[in-house]
């Protein structure tokens, strides 16, 4: 559900990144994080445990530019992938505007990609979302790894709705931006839907 | 099914100034009107210093989680928390009309008083959300100024990155 603040003049959207344990949610937020200017980012946040991996979530808000008047905010949250965080990750969803599901392009992570994927349809319906509806991109992550599924394999296996789909490698930065951009955009189309 | 919700200046102006008396009633440094999402709704006193907006998604967090707590051992809701720290106390109380309220306080006030005020302040709050939420509902199709988006708006936004 976005917010729109007459008052301070903002449209603030939520996105959330989506995906198995480890396959690179933080690290698409950090890199986005690293490339910004410091007037478009505010502070990221990471609940995370020893080892770096998301205990409960990553928080970046980012203020994109000005539309029509209103400052454009895109609050950025990743959640934790491994199983059994799905309490949390249920919490993270709640209000969500658009979806970024970043999958783990390695062989052996097939099955945690369409695990994953399915407790996110599950998820989303338990609140009345369907992906078919709302703002939603896929990543295929770790593109320079040696033993990775080909793209088509991929989309096969998980983009069952025909979503816009990119390769990436979030730890040097490609496909990052492309990757929110896309929902992004998505998202304030949807906005102008709304509207008419 | 894809629903926004849109604060108008002069319900945003009303709960600004209920947070603002109650900032004074509970002898406060800060108060903050958040939504269950983590998005600021009104801040009162001098926040100056304070990162809202991460302040704001770490308390719906906390929120969000104290709730599942509840649910898990069959209680409705933890209606209240409160943290104490050194220099700053922080009161954060659940409202109706998924709403959490924020009150940052130190020595100069008591957990009591924050508390009597809270409870004083909160059925006004919830009114005035309720008001803005009605009235949002209402004025979902007409009043939303983005009807005249163009996809080159929504280009240049992302021309810098
Ligand atoms: N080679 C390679 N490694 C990557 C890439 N993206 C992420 N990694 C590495 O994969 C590991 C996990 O990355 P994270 O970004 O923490 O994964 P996550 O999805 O946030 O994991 P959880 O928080 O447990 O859900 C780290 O060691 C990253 O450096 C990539 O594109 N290529
Ligand atoms: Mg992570």
């Amino acid at each position: 559900m976005s917010f729109i603040n007459y008052s301070s003049k903002e449209i603030n959207c939520k996105i959330v990144y989506y995906g198995p344990g480890l396959c690179g949610k933080t690290s698409n937020l950090n890199h986005i994080y690293q490339k910004t200017s410091p007037g478009i980012k505010g502070k990221m946040i990471s609940l995370a445990t020893e080892t770096d991996r998301t205990l409960f979530f990553d928080f970046l808000p980012l203020s994109l530019g000005e539309i029509r008047g209103f400052k454009a905010r895109f609050h950025l949250y990743t959640v934790p992938g491994q199983v059994f965080y799905d309490a949390s990750r249920k919490l993270i969803l709640k209000g969500v505007d658009g979806v970024i599901f970043v999958a783990d392009s390695q062989k052996d992570r097939a099955e945690a990609n369409q695990e994953s994927m399915k407790n996110l349809v599950e998820n989303l319906e338990e609140q009345g979302y369907s992906l078919g509806r709302l703002p939603f991109v896929l990543q295929y992550n770790k593109r320079d790894l040696p033993d990775v599924l080909p793209v088509e394999q991929l989309s096969k296996m998980l983009n069952t709705s025909g979503a816009p789909e990119f390769s990436a490698t979030a730890t040097n930065g490609e496909g990052v931006f492309p990757t929110l951009k896309c929902v992004a955009k998505q998202i304030l189309q949807e906005l102008r839907k709304g509207a008419k | 099914m894809h629903s926004h919700f849109i604060l108008y200046q002069a319900e945003s102006k009303m709960i600004k100034d209920a947070c603002e008396r109650l900032v004074e009633d509970a002898n406060a440094m800060v108060v903050f009107l958040v939504d269950t999402n983590g998005q600021v709704l009104a801040t009162a006193g001098d926040a100056s210093d304070l990162d809202t907006t991460s302040l704001a998604s770490l308390t719906a967090g906390n929120i969000a989680a104290t709730s599942g707590m509840a649910k898990l051992m069959n209680e409705k809701e933890f209606t209240q928390i409160f943290h104490e720290g050194e220099k700053a106390n922080l009161h954060i109380s659940v409202l109706p009309a998924e709403a959490i309220l924020l009150v940052i306080f130190d020595e100069r006030s008591s957990l009591g008083l924050v508390r009597l005020r809270v409870r004083k302040s909160a059925q006004e709050i919830v009114n005035l959300l309720q008001t803005a939420k009605d009235k949002a509902h209402e004025n979902q199709e007409n009043a939303m100024p983005f009807a005249e988006i163009t996809d080159d708006d929504i280009e240049s936004l992302f021309s810098h990155s």
